[in-house]
């Protein structure tokens, strides 16, 4: 019995060594190109990746030239004349005006148009501060391990055992005077720990491995390792959760507006804002609700489509 | 296994511990604080200093935190300031604490039900017109904010067909006044026997579950799905197989157990986002929960209910997760033995 296992164990190594022979990093490049190159291959064949790219292309695109596109002012009470919500009555679409009024009788396409910018913004900011947030304690912890390490990741965890909406809405609640700021801050502060957890864990499994203990064996000194080696091999699956975080983003703020802790400004239009506002009218408006949602929702998907099919691209399984 | 328990309660306590220090601080932080909250906008300095006084707020911060400590051990909160005037914190909490229950364990049905067997069939006819669908779906689920999809709900179902109530968790014109055992609705009809009190709290519950559950179940259906898949091509499967095993047991035994391992972790993790829409589904639908609660409590500034129901689901959100954790070892023989 003994020499069977002993035979098993043989053969399990055997199947190891053989197993890091095949996917050799030598492999990949002998199949022309690098790890980003042999990602675009795959991608540029993923029907899910071109319809993120062309929802986001086209959204960044509308907010770019939003004041271009915006027929109206977005604040202006234009059609005021033609609103009477004693009788239920708004703006019906018109010449001009597309999509009608709103329950203020501002000119809603335009509000749409112009609030891209906002989303955008939101859900821009939000991902870089938490990316570069993370990154910093990622490092921290990464890079130095032993005490750090713990004292970083205890600090990480108590911030992952609130719900994320929970924290954020708490963070929210310490401005006096809720501001898109505030909004961006409140969101962003919830994905530091989320990014940070990601990349010590992936600087971690760096630390172990040949090239960086070769790196460490010819004495390179520490920071060069933790910014040439480590750093840049650990990197891409935060990059996809960074594409994840921006719909995430754009979700988390709408769900702030909506709790009355985002904007108030009445002068720049957001969809969030848009969309809680129109919701305690959703009964006789149903449409005033149904247009920044469903442009949150496009978004949204959008940037998780995108975020997906790269996690696909990048996953070392699918690697050929 | 028991070594293990032990370490992680203490991860526990000591990540309570630091989060109980981070809410005392945002407690001291929170614009409009306990002095004028109380106090209200016309209050002279004078009349502020005493209330400071009287809040024991003039003391050194490190004795405040220890009389806050002190507070929190003993559970004396104070009382809610919004919510319930008047009530002390803990029994808002305690007494709204079944309502956000039922409505938890109803969303997690909904998800694992819908989710496990989707999930199942899309990975058995993977690339189908199902298994699209099924994707499409989940995408979506993920992408729409929850509270437009519980007022979609609300709107489609409630509104306009009228098949189930809008709001509450239970009727007001009920025949008679449905009696009171554990405060879990459903249950408290069955124990009575007051079968249209319970069948009327579980109509209550149908469309917020839904709205709560949609993100659990696009979660839990795309795991499944890719679990599924990863397990069917392992080598084990083939050998179950070559033995001339039924599909049945195949299926049961080898594949459907393997792939159940990263799905109870996930469906744990969904706990927080519970947690968290509960908030957005529960104000949606007026129900009076603990997320109902939390929002009225964060537009009225009610501290005191704020800071038990932040500590409270961080405590469950923690737990939740060691559960899932040793529950592992249930599943899975090999960590077990470890």
């Amino acid at each position: 019995m003994v020499g069977l296992t002993k035979k098993k164990e043989r053969i399990d190594q055997l199947a190891a060594s053989s197993a890091t022979a095949v996917v050799d990093p030598t492999d990949v490049e002998s199949s022309g190109g690098s790890i980003l190159a042999d990602a675009w291959r795959r991608l540029r064949v993923s029907p899910v990746f071109w319809i993120g790219a062309v929802i986001i292309s086209v959204f960044v695109l509308i907010a770019i030239f939003a004041d271009v596109i915006a027929p109206h002012d977005p604040g202006e009470l234009l059609l005021r004349s033609q609103t009477r919500l004693a009788r239920n009555q708004l703006a019906p679409p018109q010449p001009g005006f597309p999509l009608g009024g709103d329950q203020l009788g501002r000119d809603l396409f335009s509000r749409l148009v112009i609030g891209s910018r906002q989303t955008l913004l939101v859900g821009v900011f939000a991902t870089l501060i938490g990316f570069t947030g993370g990154l910093i304690l990622g490092t921290l912890a990464g890079a130095f391990g032993g005490k750090v390490d713990t004292v970083v990741m205890r600090l990480v965890d108590v911030l992952l055992s609130i719900p994320s909406l929970l924290l954020a809405i708490s963070i929210a609640a310490l401005f006096a005077n809720p501001s898109q700021t505030s909004v961006i801050i409140a969101v962003s502060v919830v994905q530091i720990p989320v990014f940070a957890r990601l990349l010590r864990g992936q600087m971690l499994a760096q630390r172990e491995s040949d090239h960086v203990l070769a790196a460490r064996a010819l004495g390179v000194k520490r920071a060069p390792i933790v910014f040439r080696h480590m750093l840049p091999n650990s990197l891409s699956p935060v990059i996809v959760q960074a594409t994840l975080v921006v719909a995430i983003s754009i979700i988390d703020a709408a769900a702030l507006s909506f709790l009355g802790l985002g904007s108030q400004s009445v002068k720049v239009p957001e969809w969030g804002q848009m969309l809680g506002e129109a919701q305690q009218k959703i009964d006789s408006y149903p449409h005033l609700a149904f247009w920044p949602a469903g442009c949150i929702i496009v978004v949204a998907l959008g940037f998780t489509l995108l975020g997906e099919s790269l996690r696909e691209a990048l996953d070392p399984k699918n690697r050929r | 296994m028991l070594r293990y328990i032990v370490r992680r309660l203490i991860q526990l306590v000591v990540v309570m511990f630091v989060l109980s220090l981070l809410l005392f601080l945002w407690l001291r932080s929170l614009p409009g604080g306990p002095d004028s909250a109380i106090c209200g906008e016309r209050c002279t300095p004078d009349q502020r200093v005493a209330m400071r006084h009287a809040l024991g707020m003039d003391q050194p911060i490190w004795v405040q935190y220890f009389k806050y400590m002190g507070r929190v051990f003993t559970g004396n909160f104070g009382y809610s300031s919004g919510v319930e005037p008047g009530t002390p914190a803990i029994e808002v909490f305690l007494h709204r604490l079944p309502a956000t229950i039922e409505l938890t364990i109803g969303a997690l049905i909904f998800a694992i039900v819908l989710g496990i067997p989707l999930g199942y069939f899309a990975a058995r006819r993977k690339g189908g017109i199902f298994d699209n669908l099924g994707i499409i779906s989940s995408l979506v689920g993920i992408a729409i904010p929850v509270f437009f999809l519980a007022y979609l709900l609300k709107f489609v179902f409630a509104v306009k067909l009228g098949w189930l109530p809008d709001s509450g968790r239970q009727s007001t014109d009920l025949a008679q006044p449905a009696t009171r055992v554990t405060g879990f609705f459903v249950l408290d009809g069955l124990i009575t026997r007051e079968w249209d009190a319970s069948w009327d709290a579980f109509r209550h519950l149908i469309l917020p579950s839904i709205a709560l559950g949609t993100i659990p179940f696009a979660v839990i259906f795309r795991i499944t799905r890719s679990s599924v898949i990863d397990v069917q091509n392992e080598d084990y499967v083939r050998t179950a197989e070559a033995k001339g095993l039924t599909t049945q047991v195949i299926r049961r035994r080898h594949i459907l157990r393997n792939a159940m391992l990263p799905v109870v972790t996930v469906t744990g993790l969904q706990v927080g986002a519970l947690l968290a829409g509960a908030v957005l589904t529960e104000t949606v639908f007026a129900y009076p929960g603990l997320g109902q609660a939390t929002a009225i409590a964060f537009q009225l500034r009610d501290f005191a209910v704020l800071q038990v129901l932040v500590l409270a689901s961080a405590a469950t959100y923690t737990l939740v997760n060691l559960v899932v954790d040793l529950s592992y070892a249930l599943i899975d023989p090999r960590i077990r033995t470890r």
